[in-house]
């Protein structure tokens, strides 16, 4: 249809020299969403009234011969948990329905001064519970590369935004391997930041002390300059690490020579489905090739991981969502009495994910039950912590799958819940120890379906982890070669 | 440990979580949530004495703001978003055993 470039760096490139127009590359991916998002449904609200207008700024800075910064021009999709002033903002639950923000979060104020278009508040599983985008209220969104499967969740809107050509980059946020379940899933990269490097003002809590932020993009450089754009201190999170944000880009090209990248052996075993670890060890292969040193390490705890992370995150969640009690926003349903009103509103306004998790998280903090479960499940977080500091001893990266396996059908877990937390098996101790972690698409399995390969790193190392994402995105089989 | 956690509990957690669920929710989630908690024995059951917790990937401290005024949200615009509002405060129905 056009020329349009494909990637962040080339629209911006483009946009910025004047040889392309904001308004050409907005019009150009509007015609993309819609040819195909009523099929998709990356989408709960495509903002084009908003992009247009962003878009004339862009173009008149340009014009007056203003540089309208790093992703001028780039059209970008925004996770629908991130607050956005006088735009619908839903989380995918009825209970925000119609809600309009009055702020902007963080990242978002960041990626418009950066020059980005912001098109839409893309899907995901409700208040990000979830890993299929089974779970969003306004209906799931489908995997653009097999519409019978699911995308990943929680972001899998943002994900398949990405992968389907609505967006070159969109943001996401992570507890649990939000981010990276749907990279991987959709064949995109996928990026959860060091936990702290991210402000989360304007994100909508899920479970504090895990979520952020982050980027997914079709090219790792892609993710590094939309990572470097959203990073940095930020008062409004008392979280926010204050520290300058990394530069990624610079060190892109210096490649692996030397590094000591360990498989995670707890994490390529029992449970991996065979195609997968065979994709993660061509991938440690290549990294070999390109003068890494590779070896196993053992992070035993990772075992637990998934334990205390249902026991944390819904704990965490089942007090963050107290807030939704039809007294300030969103929905109320009318009964005689507050309390009533109270419990009638949360029983009609949450999905079934969302009841289960605070109940869960409500359980276990109860007087009684705290101390066997909450309680020691913050000390195997401890024990996860201690692990990776050992194995960050002898290695600068690890790397395992992303996802137990490839996309899976529509339907295939949602009646077992606990199948469903099983896939985020791979990144959850991540998301517990703070680091940072990130997918970057591997060829394909036996249903040719994307593969993801995860790589880790300790706390703020995401320099090192983007040279090797690198490494990774220029030795990767194409999706459609044959699985051997 | 599913023989712990019986239908009552629920219906008492779900009560403390003001969530209202009918007998069918009571027995669905009455299974899933033990399948749950079976799967975080592994947890329940680790010996962790002399470990101590970890609340948070960061060592939090206190982050204080000096004290100038800044401009905060538009008080307006957020009692627009409201469900129910009088007198520029949020509405709410009786609390107590007052008449609504």
């Amino acid at each position: 249809m056009s020329a349009i470039p494909l990637t962040a760096i080339e629209i911006a490139a483009a946009v910025r020299s004047g040889s392309l127009s904001a308004r050409e590359v907005l019009d150009d991916h509007l015609a993309r969403i819609d040819a195909r998002d009523g099929e998709i449904n990356a989408f709960n609200l495509v903002m084009v009234d908003e992009a247009r207008a962003a878009a004339a700024v862009v173009d008149a800075q340009v014009a007056a011969g203003e540089d309208p910064g790093p992703l001028a021009g780039v059209p970008l999709a925004l996770k629908d948990n991130l607050c956005t002033h006088g735009i619908p903002t839903t989380c995918s639950s009825r209970i925000l329905e119609g809600w309009r923000p009055p702020y902007d979060a963080t990242v978002v104020k960041r990626v418009n001064a950066a020059g980005a278009i912001s098109i839409g508040k893309t899907n995901l599983d409700e208040f990000a519970m979830g890993s299929s985008t089974e779970n969003s209220a306004f209906g799931p969104t489908r995997n653009p590369r097999d519409t019978s499967r699911v995308p990943g969740g929680s972001s899998g809107g943002s994900a398949a935004a990405v992968a389907a050509g609505f967006a070159p980059i969109s943001l996401g946020s992570d507890t649990g391997g939000s981010i990276r379940q749907p990279a991987a899933l959709c064949g995109v990269v996928g990026v959860k930041p060091t936990y702290g490097l991210v402000s989360r003002y304007g994100l909508i809590a899920f479970a504090s002390s895990l979520d952020q932020i982050g980027p997914f993009s079709t090219t790792v450089a892609d993710s590094a300059l939309l990572l470097e754009t959203i990073s940095g201190y930020d008062g409004r999170d008392s979280t926010s690490i204050n520290a300058p944000s990394p530069s990624l880009i610079e060190s892109l090209g210096e490649g692996v020579d030397g590094l000591r990248i360990g498989f995670v052996t707890e994490l390529m075993g029992e449970g991996i489905a065979p195609d997968v670890a065979a994709r993660v060890r061509q991938a440690a292969d290549a990294l070999a090739a390109a003068g890494a040193q590779i070896g196993e390490v053992s992070v035993p705890a990772a075992a637990y991981g998934l334990s205390a992370y249902y026991l944390i995150a819904p704990a965490e969640a089942s007090s963050n969502l107290a807030r939704y009690d039809g007294v300030r926003y969103g929905m109320r349903v009318d009964a005689p009495t507050t309390a009533e009103m109270n419990a009638a509103t949360r029983s009609a306004g949450f999905g079934d994910e969302v009841k289960r998790r605070i109940m869960l998280g409500t359980y276990a903090l109860s007087a009684g039950y705290y101390d066997a479960y909450y309680g020691k499940a913050l000390k195997v977080r401890t024990l996860i912590v201690r692990d990776f500091e050992r194995a960050y001893a002898d290695f600068d990266l690890l790397i395992t799958p992303t996802s137990p396996t490839t996309a899976f059908k529509f339907g295939d877990k949602t009646a077992d819940p606990l199948s469903m937390y099983l896939n985020d098996i791979c990144t959850i101790p991540t998301n517990l120890a703070g680091h940072p972690a990130m997918s970057v698409p591997f060829g394909g399995g036996a249903d040719g379906m994307p593969v993801g390969v995860q790589l880790l790193a300790p706390a703020l190392g995401e320099a090192t982890m983007f040279r090797a994402a690198a490494v990774l995105e220029s030795a990767a089989p194409a999706l459609d070669e044959v699985w051997s | 440990m599913s023989a712990r956690l019986t239908r009552d509990n629920v219906a008492k957690v779900a009560d403390l979580a003001r969530l209202e669920l009918t007998d069918a929710d009571l027995d669905r989630y009455t299974e899933q949530l033990s399948a749950v908690l079976d799967h975080a024995e592994d947890v329940a059951s680790l010996d962790l004495d002399g470990v101590l917790p970890t609340s948070h990937p960061l060592p939090l401290v206190n982050v204080l703001r000096s004290d100038v005024v800044v401009e905060g949200v538009d008080r307006e615009e957020v009692l627009s978003q409201a469900p129910s509002v009088e007198d520029r405060r949020f509405r709410v129905p009786a609390i107590l055993g007052e008449e609504p």
